[in-house]
């Protein structure tokens, strides 16, 4: 029989699939997310959220510590709050550009405060000891109630308050705004509007001027709110938090970030988010390229 | 273990059965989407499958769409129908995601049911003097029925699988509540949701059991070998999405 | 196509770490499979424990196994290793079914014979059985391959890279192009993949090669990612 002339290569196959299988789970088991890959004491691991607008900031980081000669790890797009908080108070993660608000969230979800300071103040009250807040930039990032210049028009709208004289409003949003606490339930406690709600997702602003829904959460930093010509309603009494742009880092290298990060954290605007986000949407580009032009203009690189 | 405590819980939850997002509201918007989809799928995918089997041409580029459509991350197709496709029409492109998905299994049951007759039974019924339609209606598709009704619950478990993907495009269904539940870190939501898509799954799966036990001629050849023959080839042996 | 030239690179590592979460559950779902798919193959009673089983597996959706692991093993909701497990799961599934399959396309003469000149079961399994088995275990392997690779990219839902991550960020930012070339892109892996296992089997099983209709008789399925396997084993 011709098979048992090939017995030594299949049994070759068989030791080099399990060869491959023992070296492949070595490296499986190397979670970035789960197993020390901070160990490295002079290199500063930078994250981001899966949120384009997100990355760039984290870009930005990256590129200025860079430039101050630091070693840099880029780990991006980790996703959701609840995968990477864990791995900054571990220590994995160094630097982490954050949400003054909605980490506040993360941490007491009966927060109150809604100014910038007191939710600042707050949230370096709830951080746990190992991870400090840098300064916080008045760029801004928030979640807004927006409607469409007409609907504002036809229903006379300029606060979410007049939303209480609208009927059947019905309210676009992630997923999990129905559940939030300035979502339905938050409408109605604070400025007493009823609505219904209606999950859109990523495709909120298209839904919102389509007509699918007429009041829309958009981030406040998005540039559809300006291209799409859509309408903020303010918000009097406060039912969103305030949600500045800061830095969150590991309180053993805080000293060496501080001095490089704080002043970029001072010069990012809120205009200026939006513009970052505008390139990134609009013209495509790559969050490298977009946080690379950002830091010339601003004369942190040359 | 806790965990499972809650989430059936939170299954067993009267107030998560009421309101815009309620749970028996998702189950049947998860069921709607799926036998439509299925349906649809079915009126392209038989016909052409018959034909396919009664001529036996066009096998090749059968199979050659079955491989392709393995390869075909279906998440990635929802979501560029329904970007290209616009947001008042988000149904409509995950509408034609699932029923994309659904054609190879279907097409491949078709055919297959009819390539997997003993060649003698056709020529026999062609001696006795039928018309190839009545080959074809009285002969073929009889017989071929079982590996039809395989491949029918194989396009059915991949699509139930893929409208779990579309909570993510916000068309409701028992995905939702976990794409909900994930931001919210609400786990009890989280794994209420997945167990209800699994129970959706194996009870479906076991319908199409019992529906091609049924569907079995009562003279066809039941041997060792055939009693497992109600999953077609190519439909079969892929998870879900 | 700008988009796809100006991300080459980006495109470029989310393949590759596309291809590093499909690898493991692809090799390990192959290696545990075999066994299991002899006893399934062996003995009545394991064959329809083992292949219900199996069966009920892969009727699971991904995105709910994705989310069932975490507190079955104890890992976090958003952990690499869900889906790396969860993907395991599914090419065992697979593969052990493929598998008994494969073992049963054996011709039995060829079995017996190989007994009566003396060979030991170890050596028979190895020297006769493994290989004669090698063109449906192949066709197992390439189906698994191809699904798994496909699957990788729902992770993107829970926040682990692919190129799932162009879906879910395309999806974001609107950019047609980004979708698109994950789509296209996940499916040149799956292609690639699927070529070298076919160059794998021709190598490693040289008999097999312009002979495919010998093959096809044996069992029906002798191309694996146009036909899958056919669980109807080799009988008809």
């Amino acid at each position: 029989m011709f098979t048992a002339r090939k017995k030594g290569r299949l049994t070759a196959l068989a030791a080099v699939a399990v060869g491959a299988a023992l070296a492949l789970a070595g490296c499986g088991s190397s979670d970035p997310l789960s197993s020390g890959s901070g160990g490295d004491s002079d290199e500063i691991v930078i994250g981001s959220q899966a949120y384009y607008s997100n990355e760039i900031i984290a870009e930005i980081y990256a590129q200025a510590l860079e430039a101050d000669g630091q070693k840099v790890k880029r780990q991006f797009n980790i996703g959701q709050r609840d995968a990477y908080m864990p791995s900054l108070e571990s220590g994995e993660l160094d630097l982490f550009p954050e949400y003054t608000g909605n980490l506040l969230q993360y941490y007491d979800k009966d927060a109150t405060e809604t100014k910038p300071d007191e939710v600042f103040a707050a949230l370096q009250k709830a951080l746990p000891k190992n991870l400090e807040a840098l300064q916080y930039s008045p760029a801004t990032d928030q979640d807004s109630y927006n409607v469409t210049a007409d609907y504002a028009k036809a229903n006379n709208l300029t606060s979410i308050a007049d939303l209480a004289n609208v009927s059947d409003v019905k309210l676009g949003g992630a997923p999990e705004l129905e559940k939030r606490p300035y979502g339905p339930e938050g409408l109605k406690s604070v400025y007493n509007v009823t609505v219904s709600f209606q999950p859109t997702g990523d495709t909120t602003v298209d839904a919102l001027v389509a007509g699918t829904v007429d009041v829309a959460d958009i981030y406040s930093a998005d540039p559809s709110i300006k291209s799409k010509n859509l309408v903020t309603l303010e918000d009097p009494d406060g039912l969103f938090l305030s949600s500045n742009v800061v830095p969150i880092v590991n309180a053993d290298k805080a000293d060496a970030i501080k001095k490089v990060i704080d002043p970029i954290s001072a010069k990012l605007t809120a205009e200026g988010l939006v513009a970052l986000n505008v390139e990134s949407v609009d013209d495509k580009k790559s969050s490298a390229d977009i946080a690379k032009k950002w830091l010339t203009d601003n004369g942190f690189l040359k | 273990m806790n965990l499972f405590g809650e989430a059936f819980g939170w299954i067993l939850d009267p107030a998560n059965w009421q309101g815009s997002s309620s749970i028996g509201g998702a189950i049947l918007l998860h069921l709607y989407y799926t036998f439509v989809s299925v349906l649809v799928a079915s009126a392209i995918a038989i016909p052409v499958g018959y034909l396919i089997g009664h001529t036996g041409r066009g096998r090749e580029v059968a199979v050659a769409i079955s491989g392709a459509a393995r390869a075909l991350p279906s998440f990635g197709l929802i979501l560029l129908l329904v970007l290209v496709l616009g947001v008042t029409r988000t149904a409509v492109g995950a509408f034609i995601a699932f029923v994309i998905l659904g054609i190879p299994s279907i097409l491949a049951g078709a055919y297959s049911g009819l390539q997997a007759i003993d060649r003698r039974t056709v020529d026999a019924a062609r001696a006795v003097g039928m018309s190839e339609w009545q080959i074809l209606t009285k002969v073929e598709i009889p017989l071929g029925l079982p590996l039809l009704v395989g491949g029918l619950r194989s396009a059915v478990l991949q699509i139930v699988a893929t409208v779990a993907l579309a909570g993510y495009v916000n068309l409701g269904g028992l995905g939702f509540f976990i794409v909900q539940g994930i931001p919210l870190r609400d786990y009890s939501q989280i794994l209420g949701g997945a167990i209800l898509i699994i129970v959706l799954a194996f009870l479906l799966d076991a319908v199409f059991g019992l529906l091609a036990n049924a569907v079995r001629p009562k003279g066809l050849d039941t041997r060792k070998t055939r009693s497992r023959a109600s999953r077609p080839a190519a439909a079969v042996d892929t998870p879900t999405t | 196509m700008t988009w796809v030239l100006e991300n080459l690179g980006l495109i470029g590592s989310l393949s590759l770490e596309h291809l590093r979460l499909s690898v493991l559950p692809i090799v390990v779902g192959f290696v545990l499979a075999i066994p299991l798919g002899w006893l399934a193959w062996r003995y009545k009673l394991t064959r329809g424990l083992i292949l219900t089983v199996t069966g009920l597996l892969y009727t699971i959706p991904s995105l709910a196994l994705f989310a069932l692991l975490p507190p079955l093993i104890g890992t976090s909701f958003l952990s690499e290793s869900n889906v790396t497990i969860a993907l395991t799961i599914y090419a065992v599934a697979i593969m052990a079914r493929a598998a008994a399959d494969a073992f049963g396309s054996v011709d039995a003469g060829v079995r017996q014979s190989a007994t009566a000149m003396g060979y030991s079961p170890w050596r028979r399994f190895w020297g006769v059985e493994f290989p004669l088995a090698g063109p449906v275990l192949l066709a197992g392997l390439r189906v698994v391959a191809v699904s798994t690779i496909a699957l990788v990219t729902v992770g993107a839902l829970l926040g682990i890279d692919s190129l799932g991550y162009l879906f879910t960020n395309g999806f974001q930012r609107r950019i047609v192009e980004e979708i698109l070339a994950g789509v296209v892109m996940t499916m040149v892996v799956a292609l690639v993949i699927d070529g070298l296992l076919v160059l794998l089997g021709r190598a490693l099983m040289p008999w097999t090669r312009g002979h495919p209709t010998k093959v096809s008789r044996r069992s029906p399925v002798p191309n694996a990612v146009s036909t899958g396997i056919s669980p109807d084993g080799g009988g008809s």
